[in-house]
């Protein structure tokens, strides 16, 4: 309906204004101001005045190299081996210590291969960034599509008439509605090395031959076990969204289908596929932001460690600007973010596209 | 062969019985018509024959086959929804082709198939378009043409044309029928429209409440309706019903007549029908004619006149305020509030029992 009010452009700005503002006070504003500070040295207190730095802060973070270290030889020229009998080689700060190469200056190693009797060790200037960065980049890898996919067969199980099919609907989405603080501190206890849930009930599935271990305590299983409890915990939400996809697709098609002769899996691809088109091109974008942000449950259950080996960007943004007050680095690190997300979006939306 | 046999067929929704036990037989080849009220049963029929609805109980048989309990695809049926129930992503090529494509047909086979379907669909060009780029009429047509390419013996149609505008009805209407005249399958069409089951069908089944009331051929239903609820059911504008009194029965023929009505003899049509008792006479509107006023047997006034050109719609109030739809067959002006006599031959009159 038309009226004076719906029509006059002033009342439609008022309208906008408080959601406008909000948006702009408290995203827009700040992220500038992040673009900003990550050009500066700024600190969260400091008496020295700021100063603007250009791009030190990336080069700072982002620099990475390869050195090669040849095998210690003995006077021989034979290669030095120790009692394993692997090749010994000089040690990295020989390299990053060293006046020869001061392009090398204060760069620690990250990790190293071998080729040959040679080893090729990559140094960065700032290891834990790297680390943060391939971990949230698995942790999206994996989540984003586990999540995606269990997600969907949830829905797919659920999106039947049957006799008390909203308990389960229930049931699936109950995670989501406990914050994930609570269930991150849960699931410490679910973890834990001595007596958790999880290691209890693996001792008695497998007759007590399960010894225990400690999930979140052991570098190999405690990014993983981060992964699985995320997966856990919103797979319920994109559950959700799936239905609602689902229940986009007009019956009468599936009743086509059925008509044709086209089998569970030929309905599958043929028919809710295909439907569910424009949800799975959301629910990708979503689950990929969500994941970039993981935060909660480090900082519950781990705080990065153990041997930074669950460090992630937003995680490391936070412990820099506000752990190390050093905001002009975190700013850094939620620039490489943003940009680093808005990319992956834009590739995602390509991708998907309609044809 | 694929003659449809249903016997004493009945369907139960929860509480609700909607079909009440159903017996139609329908030979190979038969263009069947199933009419009747909104809600009266017809789509869950034949979505039993489909498949897609259980059979509560009674026997179904296709081609001699009882097919209760197989599943669509094992009925050997084709089926066109009143919704199109087109694939939006598929093209037209591939949504003909669909039920080959499930079929793992091969390439060429399908190919050669699908344009088959075009062409008697007449759409060879629209094949590498989308739905979305198609109007009403031709996503009805990639919908039959999905239908005819695995060659069915039964084809069933929902209200196929019941979301297209008149005219493209009418056109459909009779591509449907010349499909059947070319594929000479059986076909069972639900349809509310009495047009497309009057012109259409070999055989029109009536339906009312989930009972079958009539079945017959559609001028054996227009000219010798069973009951007051199909007589009054085909034929536009609807029968005129008047409340008689039965002055004698003579034979197969009784005397009738009211205030308003002049006493005549009509046929009783072997129906029981007793002297001084209260009777229905239906009379088309088609078959009343206006006469000099005196020289009719039914006498009213004009209440509002339809012309229509070629055709005069009258609705009447008669002498005691009972109101009387008559059609004249040519283009003739009447005033409001006009005296008119009418007269029909009792012949072409339907005398049935009052229902208690
Ligand atoms: N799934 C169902 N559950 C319960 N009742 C149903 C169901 N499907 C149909 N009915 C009922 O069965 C009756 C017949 O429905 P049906 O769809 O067969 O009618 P129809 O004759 O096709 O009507 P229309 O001309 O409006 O399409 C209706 O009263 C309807 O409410
Ligand atoms: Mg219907």
């Amino acid at each position: 309906m038309a009226t004076r009010l719906t029509q006059s452009n002033r009342a439609g700005w008022l309208f906008a204004l408080p959601g406008f503002g909000l948006i702009a006070v408290f995203i827009i504003l700040p992220f500038f101001f992040a673009f900003w500070l990550s050009l500066t040295n700024q600190r969260l207190i400091s008496p020295n005045p700021t100063e603007f730095v250009g791009l030190q802060n990336y080069a700072d973070m982002l620099s990475l190299a390869v050195v090669t270290l040849e095998p210690e030889r003995d006077a021989d020229g034979a290669v030095i081996r120790d009692e394993t009998g692997a090749p010994e080689y000089p040690r990295v700060r020989s390299i990053t210590r060293s006046d020869a190469f001061p392009q090398y200056d204060g760069m620690r190693e990250w990790f190293r291969w071998q080729s040959g009797e040679t080893a090729r060790v990559v140094i960065a200037s700032d290891v834990v960034f790297w680390k943060a960065l391939t971990n949230t980049l698995l942790f999206v890898l994996i989540v984003a599509p586990t999540q995606a996919a269990l997600a969907l067969g949830l829905a797919l199980l659920i999106n039947q008439r049957l006799r008390g099919i909203n308990v389960f609907r229930a049931i699936y989405f109950m995670p989501v509605v406990v914050s994930i603080v609570i269930v991150s501190l849960l699931w410490r206890f679910i973890y834990d090395g001595q007596d958790g849930l999880l290691n209890t009930v693996l001792g008695f599935l497998t007759f007590g031959a399960f010894e225990g271990h400690d999930w979140l305590g052991d570098p190999d299983t405690a990014l993983g076990s981060i992964m699985a409890m995320s997966i856990w915990q919103a797979v319920g939400f994109h559950m959700v969204i799936w239905l609602a996809g689902l229940q986009t697709i007009s019956p009468t098609l599936y009743e086509a289908a059925a008509i044709e002769g086209s089998s569970k899996w030929q309905t599958f691809r043929y028919v809710t596929w295909p439907g569910l088109r424009n949800t799975a091109v959301l629910i990708l974008i979503v689950i990929t932001m969500q994941s970039f942000a993981l935060f909660a449950q480090i900082d519950v259950m781990t705080n990065g460690g153990p041997l930074d080996s669950t460090q992630t960007m937003v995680f490391q943004a936070v412990e820099r600007g506000y752990g190390k007050q050093d905001i002009s680095g975190g700013s850094t690190i939620s620039v490489v973010l943003f940009l680093l997300v808005l990319t992956i979006s834009l590739v995602q939306r390509y991708l998907t596209r309609e044809r | 062969m694929a003659n449809v046999n249903l016997s004493n067929v009945t369907k139960r929704f929860g509480a609700v019985d909607v079909i009440k036990g159903v017996d139609i037989d329908i030979d190979d080849g038969e263009f069947t018509v199933f009419v009747g009220p909104s809600g009266c049963g017809k789509s869950t029929l034949l979505r039993m024959v489909a498949g897609l609805e259980d059979i509560t109980s009674g026997e179904l048989r296709i081609g001699g086959r009882v097919v209760n309990d197989l599943q669509p695809k094992e009925r050997g049926v084709g089926m066109v929804f009143q919704s199109y129930a087109i694939f939006p992503h598929m093209t037209v090529r591939e949504n003909i082709g669909f039920g080959l494509t499930i079929a793992r047909a091969g390439k060429a086979e399908k190919n050669a198939k699908v344009e088959e379907a075009a062409r008697i669909l007449q759409m060879e060009n629209l094949l590498d378009r989308r739905p979305s780029q198609l109007s009403g009429g031709q996503r009805q047509r990639v919908a039959i043409g999905r239908a005819i390419v695995r060659n069915p013996s039964v084809f069933l149609f929902d209200e196929p044309l019941s979301n297209l505008d008149a005219a493209l009805r009418m056109d459909m209407r009779m591509e449907i029928g010349k499909l059947h005249k070319q594929l000479g399958a059986t076909m069972i069409y639900v349809t509310h429209d009495q047009v497309e089951a009057m012109t259409l069908a070999d055989k029109i089944v009536v339906l009312k409440e989930g009972r079958v009331m009539q079945v017959g051929a559609p001028m054996d239903l227009y000219h010798r309706p069973a009951n007051l609820f199909v007589a009054g059911f085909l034929g536009a504008p609807s029968m005129n019903f008047l409340d008689v009194e039965v002055i004698d029965v003579n034979g197969d023929e009784a005397r009738v007549g009211n205030a308003a009505l002049d006493p005549i003899v009509v046929r009783t049509a072997g129906r029981a029908i007793a002297k001084g008792s209260k009777a229905v006479l239906g009379v088309r509107p088609q078959y009343l004619a206006p006469v000099e006023p005196g020289a009719g047997m039914l006498h009213g006034k004009v209440r509002i006149a339809e012309r229509l050109g070629s055709e005069t719609v009258v609705d009447l109030a008669l002498r005691d305020g009972t109101p009387l739809i008559a059609a004249f067959g040519e283009d003739k002006v009447f005033e409001d509030g006009q005296p008119v006599d009418l007269r029909f031959d009792g012949a072409s009159a339907h005398l049935f029992p009052r229902e208690a």
